[in-house]
């Protein structure tokens, strides 16, 4: 389990490279039609307050307090090692299971506490389903690959049913064509990024409420992540979507909301528009100027 | 390696560059020196373990492939009624208790005539195996309409006439030096010229229990000894290892107590085998009073020691499931249980299968925890269930190199290669297993 910490941790020095300084000012135009067409406060899914992560005696996350909204895409950005993968992991109890982790303060969902003694979190992650930085279908058929979540949880009562939750789950998440004809081919016969679409659509086969994504296109091509992002603004109508990304550029042009960590600490957060033109943190200004990360 | 060349006098004064360059060049040149050297080792390493290896494979085999053959006398028998049927009813139970002694001397002084003194005829006597008249019975068993005729009817010579047949004795070599006489060889070079001596695949070998006579002995019995006892070690190892490993590595907490298990199960692993069979005396059949000699002690026994061994090659199996599938499942919600069920353990399935069949060839070899569990008796009968006194293969190895009678070491090699034969097949159906099913990720 020890691992996964360690994973988790790679995977953020990974895609630092990216991280480059770039011109703003033309995702900002991108960024700001998606802002347009979202209300800007609308009621908060997700409420973090005061909340503490440890791992062992390492602390990753210091007191981060944030609202996410629903329906529409919040994105954390920040350099590697800042805590935002960690802090995503919190919003569905993923970090229960690497040994040694430990989480404190408040974490409503909906106004219910996440970590509560009375939540299961294994019915938790049925609604906040999680998407992970390299694409991980399991080594069965495409077909299993969406099948498996809502057998599990008995949503299908048939098969018809079940087929059609998973035409409906690959449509949405704009594989439906591409794989139609060959349903049983295993998931890994896929290209990356059609791979990371099939997890796209395992997600969203169990209807979560909220969709986290880890980094969903740092082991993708551009051409691959171009049409992540697409269907990441498909769906913001839908879901709630929590996006780490080590890309600003990415940032800009998917979110409505972000967040900026540094050092296990939330800097800043609003609207997208806002934290990238005029952010009021010298740390972020630095940040997305390129000028650390 | 970081000395530098000393400088050649007379030569003129070189460049700092001029230094590095040669510097660089010598240092290449001893380290290809050294990658040389280095893999020269290596080769001569493998040539000498292979040619060990060979030295061993061609003493086994050179010896072993007369324990396969047996001496065979063909005597054409007179299947006379009046001695074995008297009464002509054809009863099964009569005939089988009927004396085929008279019958095969008779047909023996017509194959050797003139032999008259009475330790001359003993001797012919012994020139047949043991118990000779167990061929013919079951002929007659087989073809009782037969009675009455003389059926040509193929018996395994003596131990000795079997030695001499494949040139164990010198013709040359003194009378008394031998344990075969001169008379014997004369008979065998006139049956010989009769066409009547043939040596072939012994048919006692793969259908008879072990015998003092080696050339009545047969590995049956120690091969369904082996299987009964290799059984009951699966059916004990495999739930309990698959399921030890799958809590340690899936569910128990890292803390001392699942390190203090860990650190024993890996000293499990390195217990001298023999201590395993004073457990299985002291407990099993001491304590719990179960059967001596038995196939379900032997299982246990060995499946004790097998156990960690099927822990440690299915922890290590499950550990390499990567992180990435548990991350995916529980991502849709999975718990822990359908986690392992539902994705781990089929993925760690094909090296459980190999670590658990190599485990077994491991238990199929051993021998000495089953000597103290009295495995190592002498069981003519072959064994027909889990509690039947029996041995196995590696242990009727031992009782068989330990006999006195030549023929022994013939018997002796061609065991060994019937067991090598099993322990290569399991092997193979692993490395099949593992080609089958290996995943790249």
């Amino acid at each position: 389990m020890a691992f996964d910490m360690q994973r988790a941790k790679e995977s953020e020095k990974m895609s630092t490279a990216e991280a480059a300084p770039a011109p703003i000012l033309t995702r900002v135009t991108v960024a700001a039609r998606g802002a347009a067409t979202a209300p800007a406060n609308a009621g908060a899914k997700f409420h973090a307050k005061g909340v503490n992560v440890f791992y062992g005696a390492k602390q990753a996350l210091f007191d981060v307090s944030l609202d996410i909204r629903d329906k529409g895409v919040t994105a954390l950005i920040g350099p590697s090692g800042c805590g935002k993968s960690t802090f995503l992991r919190c919003l569905n109890r993923m970090n229960d299971t690497i040994a040694g982790a430990r989480v404190e303060g408040t974490i409503e969902l909906d106004g219910k506490s996440i970590y509560d003694r009375h939540v299961d979190p294994v019915q938790l992650r049925a609604r906040v389903g999680m998407v992970f930085q390299k694409p991980n279908p399991f080594p069965k058929s495409i077909f299993e690959n969406i099948a498996y979540g809502p057998r599990i949880h008995g949503h299908a009562r048939s098969k018809a049913e079940l087929a059609a939750i998973v035409e409906r789950s690959l449509v949405r998440a704009g594989l439906w064509n591409e794989v139609k004809d060959r349903l049983d081919d295993p998931g890994t016969s896929l290209s990356g990024g059609q791979q990371q679409r099939l997890c796209i659509a395992r997600a969203i086969a169990v209807e979560p409420e909220v969709i986290l994504m880890d980094e969903p296109c740092s082991a993708l091509d551009p051409i691959a992540t171009a049409r992540i992002e697409e269907l990441i603004d498909e769906l913001r109508t839908r879901f709630c979507i929590i996006i780490v990304t080590h890309s600003m550029q990415q940032a800009a042009r998917v979110s409505q909301n972000t967040a900026f960590f540094h050092m296990g600490v939330l800097v800043e957060e609003g609207a997208t528009e806002n934290v990238f033109t005029n952010p009021s943190d010298q740390r972020t200004q630095d940040y997305i100027t390129g000028r650390f990360g | 390696m970081t000395d530098t060349p000393a400088t050649r006098p007379g030569t003129p004064p070189k460049t700092p560059e001029e230094h590095l360059f040669e510097d660089t060049k010598l240092h290449l040149f001893r380290r290809y020196a050294a990658e040389r050297r280095f893999r020269l080792y290596g080769q001569i390493a493998i040539m000498v373990a292979l040619g060990m290896l060979g030295v061993m494979l061609f003493t086994i085999v050179g010896n072993g492939w007369k324990g396969f053959l047996q001496t065979y006398v063909a005597l054409d028998v007179y299947l006379d009624p009046a001695k074995i049927d008297p009464a002509g009813a054809r009863d099964e139970a009569k005939l089988r208790n009927a004396d085929y002694l008279p019958l095969i001397k008779d047909a023996l002084d017509e194959a050797v005539p003139g032999v008259t003194e009475r330790a001359e005829r003993r001797l012919l006597t012994g020139f047949l195996r043991n118990n000779p008249t167990v061929p013919v019975r079951d002929f007659v068993l087989e073809n009782p309409h037969l009675i009455g005729t003389t059926q040509r009817i193929w018996i395994a010579t003596s131990d000795d006439i079997d030695v001499f047949a494949k040139g164990g004795y010198d013709r040359a070599m003194p009378e008394g030096d031998r344990r075969i006489k001169d008379i014997e060889i004369a008979w065998y070079d006139m049956l010989w010229n009769a066409g009547r001596i043939e040596v072939r695949f012994s048919d006692v070998l793969f259908s008879a229990g072990d015998s003092r006579e080696p050339e009545n002995a047969g590995l049956l019995g120690a091969i369904m000894g082996s299987v009964f006892t290799l059984l009951v070690c699966l059916i004990i190892t495999l739930p309990i290892g698959v399921l030890a490993a799958i809590y340690l590595e899936e569910f128990a907490p890292k803390n001392r107590i699942s390190d203090f298990i860990e650190v024993n199960i890996n000293n499990l692993a390195a217990v001298p085998s023999i201590v395993f069979g004073l457990l299985g005396l002291a407990i099993f059949l001491q304590f719990f009073g179960m059967p001596r000699s038995a196939p379900v002690v032997g299982g246990t026994v060995l499946a004790l020691l097998v156990l960690p061994t099927i822990i440690i090659s299915a922890r290590a199996a499950l550990k390499a499931v990567p992180p990435s599938i548990r991350e995916a499942a529980r991502g849709v919600g999975a718990s822990e249980l359908q986690v392992v069920t539902h994705h781990v353990l089929p993925l760690a399935m094909p090296g459980i299968m190999t670590g658990t069949i190599i485990g077994m060839a491991h238990a199929l070899g051993e021998t000495a925890p089953l000597l103290m569990i009295g495995m190592v008796a002498f069981i003519v009968n072959v064994p027909e269930g889990f509690t039947d006194s029996a041995t196995v293969l590696p242990v009727q190895i031992f009782l068989w190199s330990d006999s006195p009678e030549r023929a022994f070491v013939a018997k002796t090699s061609a065991a060994i290669m019937v067991l090598l034969g099993f322990l290569i097949l399991m092997n193979l159906a692993a490395i099949m297993i593992r080609r089958r099913f290996e995943r790249r990720w």
